[in-house]
């Protein structure tokens, strides 16, 4: 070949490499990709391979995976009746979980204490199986006297975390089911002036064991200066009493203007002022919305205009369900854990705490809050016993296994 | 002999039955204006009307009140930055008026009660009301006991209460059952659903009847009694009144909006124009014309001819007699249901 033609082909080679290159990293997207095909690995002879090694592939496999084991979620929604609750969790998962609902009358709730309900529901969307676990506190804030009415709502949810942190310390770990709540949806009553005394005391009982995320029910209640003026008071008050509601976390730096600009533009409306509706108004010309007919007009639900549920479900449901579980683990179950054991602290335990290669295992053997003192204490004693019976042997067989060393050595050099 | 003419009869002790004569044949008398003698009597004396507002904060009671009165009778936080916190306790708060419409003149007070129903706690939060309404009737009592008594007494006692039911949509709540089971028997309670821009028009219905079912199935009369119905007329207008209108969905509204080339009073949301005065949207027009042009009279009447004198008549039995002069300062209320 020519100087030229080599020069050419080179070029040319070169440029091949460079689409070649940018081909392969585009073929790297998930849909595209072929099983058995590694990235450039036959093209250009050899260049491709020494730049991809191909763990990009393992968002894939964790996808792969967690669609097949599913995921599953628990929603409690808090707040008084009447407030569009029930309503809301029917659009916002396209369920009717709340069919053969009974409210009681008036004066059946007079004497009526608080219940925890259950409901679980599997929703499958795009291949993906959800176990949707929904806790309901009906009868919240409907007495004359509700002067404690949260305490039973507190003690399921750290009866969760307890649960939870059994199963963690337990022998068969694998098939943990996590029913600790991973989000609590605050109702808050467009009626009032930002949150009642009611309010402040549930969110305060709550917020430092589970996420919340404050939202203003039947939001068609107020025009829109109303309802930007209850947003601040509530935010206002949330600070003004040092309550911590679940923050949605910066979206990365890579992300375009655009999308920042959305996201702090969602993060603003919080809390979000919702309407929710499962019928499907038919306007004569206009085309079937989800909402609510007044003699006035129609209120789409999923007008952003309208109100906010589109803003809560794709930061709920579209984008951050599994940091909510996250936090729920890192933040919220940790700290239940922390402050359990450290309850739990002797000062034997605390010996056993420092050793900190052992003390993933004798986590295990602390029985756990439930046993009768005397017992734990047994217990932890005969396990310190065993301990220390081990690790003298491990002593014991080093020292013979130097011994024995040096005995080969001496023999060696003799 | 002639015969006698025969005695004529004596007449009867009883009275005769008054003849009713048809004016009409010996010309016109007048009695007839003596409507309009009274009329411009109560022109110039003018009269008391005091209604009272119950409800939880935020129902917007402040507001229905002046939109019914059509100015600021009612002291409201005009943007919601109000500085007041909700108080501890129930608190009473009587401010009066001057209105004047058509050469009549009303003295109106608006009694309003912020932090009924707001605490965690709301055991026993009618009670400072009962007191209240309680005492204007013993101001009244001792008023009317005095030997030099005044022309005209001061009316302080409670004509009206309207009692705001939250709009939930279920059903009344455990502290409305217990104000209105309190109070009904000592004040004319007229329950109103609040902000009732919030439901269709299917779910007004069923929630109304839902709530009239409960107050039935509770005892509770509301105003308009069945009890003081006075003739037939008045029971068949007053049954429709109870049993299909009431209780009344209104909307309250101090702002006005630009609607079909017409200033109406409004609400302005970004799916339509709610007008106050409008029947297809809100009842707030029946209420008016019901508290105001219809049953105004009425219910001072109701106050005074009912649920004074039981006052009175338990006072009485309390005390075996009315003192002329000093009437017991003691107020003791231990009468009281």
């Amino acid at each position: 070949m020519s100087h030229h033609d080599n020069g050419v082909t080179v070029g040319l080679g070169i440029q091949m490499c460079e689409r070649w290159r940018v081909e392969a990293a585009l073929s790297f997207l998930p849909h595209q990709r072929k099983w058995g095909e590694t990235a450039g690995a036959v093209m250009a002879g050899g260049v491709m391979d020494k730049e991809y090694v191909g763990f990009a592939a393992l968002p894939n496999q964790l996808h792969r995976k967690s669609v097949k084991k599913g995921f599953d979620f628990t929603l409690m929604v808090a707040g008084e009746s009447g407030l569009g609750k029930s309503t809301l969790i029917n659009s916002l998962f396209l369920t009717n979980l709340y069919e053969d609902r009974q409210v009681p009358e008036a004066s059946a709730r007079l004497t009526q204490t608080l219940a925890i309900e259950r409901r679980g529901v599997e929703i499958e969307e795009g291949g993906v199986k959800v176990k949707l676990t929904l806790v309901d506190t009906p009868g919240f804030g409907d007495s004359v006297d509700c002067s404690d009415c949260w305490l039973p709502v507190v003690k399921f949810i750290e009866e969760q975390f307890e649960q939870y942190l059994r199963d963690e310390s337990g022998l068969n770990r694998k098939n943990i089911q996590d029913s600790r709540v991973h989000c609590c949806l605050y109702f808050i009553s467009p009626f009032g002036r930002g949150l009642r005394p009611l309010d402040v005391a549930f969110l305060r009982a709550v917020h430092e064991k589970v996420n919340i995320i404050p939202v203003i029910g039947k939001a068609d209640a107020l025009m829109p200066q109303e309802t930007q003026a209850l947003k601040q008071k509530i935010r206002d008050q949330l600070k003004e009493e040092e309550i911590h509601i679940y923050q949605f976390p910066e979206c990365d730096s890579d992300e375009d203007e655009d999308f920042k600009r959305q996201d702090a533009e969602m993060k603003e409306s919080i809390p979000f002022a919702v309407v929710g509706s499962c019928e499907v108004v038919r306007d004569g010309g206009k085309r079937p919305v989800r909402g609510r007919r007044y003699s006035w007009g129609t209120v789409e639900v999923e007008n952003p205009h309208h109100c906010d549920f589109l803003n809560l479900r794709r930061m709920l449901v579209q984008t951050h369900l599994q940091d909510l579980k996250e936090v729920t683990h890192d933040l919220l179950y940790e700290g239940y854990r922390a402050r359990c054991l450290q309850s739990l602290a002797r000062p034997g335990a605390r010996d056993r705490a420092s050793r900190s290669k052992l003390s993933r295992q004798s986590a295990t053997e602390i029985p756990l809050p439930m046993l009768p003192l005397a017992d734990t204490e047994k217990l932890i004693r005969e396990k310190d016993e065993e301990l220390r019976r081990m690790q003298e042997m491990l002593e014991k067989m080093q020292a013979q296994m130097q011994q024995s060393q040096a005995q080969g050595e001496q023999s060696d050099t003799l | 002999m002639s015969e006698l003419v025969p005695e004529p009869r004596p007449k009867p002790a009883v009275p005769m039955k008054p003849v009713s004569i048809n004016s009409n044949l010996l010309g016109y008398i007048g009695i007839d204006t003596i409507i309009e003698q009274m009329r411009k009597k109560t022109m110039k004396t003018g009269f008391d009307f005091n209604i009272m507002v119950v409800g939880q904060s935020g129902l917007g009671k402040s507001t229905l009140v002046n939109t019914l009165f059509k100015s600021q009778v009612s002291r409201k936080a005009s943007s919601w930055n109000r500085e007041e916190k909700i108080p501890k306790t129930v608190e009473i708060k009587a401010i009066g008026h001057v209105i004047e419409e058509g050469g009549v003149k009303m003295k109106l007070t608006v009694i309003d009660t912020p932090g009924f129903g707001d605490q965690i706690n709301n055991e026993n939060c009618w009670e400072p009301i009962e007191k209240y309404i309680n005492e204007q009737y013993e101001k009244f009592l001792k008023e009317e006991v005095n030997i030099a008594r005044k022309k005209r007494i001061p009316d302080t006692r409670v004509h009206c209460c309207l009692y705001f039911i939250s709009p939930t949509g279920h059903s009344l709540r455990p502290l409305d059952l217990e104000f209105m089971k309190h109070l009904s028997k000592v004040v004319n309670i007229i329950p109103v659903i609040a902000k009732a821009d919030t439901m269709t028009l299917e779910e007004k219905s069923e929630f109304k009847q839902r709530v009239r079912k409960e107050l039935e199935v509770n005892g509770i009369e509301f105003y308009p009694q069945k009890e003081f119905d006075e003739d037939l007329e008045d029971k068949t207008e007053n049954d429709k009144i109870r049993q299909e209108s009431m209780p009344f969905a209104v909307v309250g509204s101090d702002k006005e909006y630009q609607v079909n080339g017409k200033r109406v009073l409004g609400r302005k949301t970004p799916w339509g124009i709610i007008e106050v005065e409008n029947l297809n949207h809100c009842e707030f027009a029946l209420l008016r014309d019901f508290v105001i042009r219809t049953h105004l009279q009425d219910l001072k009447e109701v106050t005074h001819n009912i649920h004074y004198e039981t006052y009175r008549a338990k006072r009485l039995n309390d005390n075996g007699g009315l003192p002329p002069v000093s009437v017991d300062t003691e107020e003791s209320h231990d009468s009281n249901p």
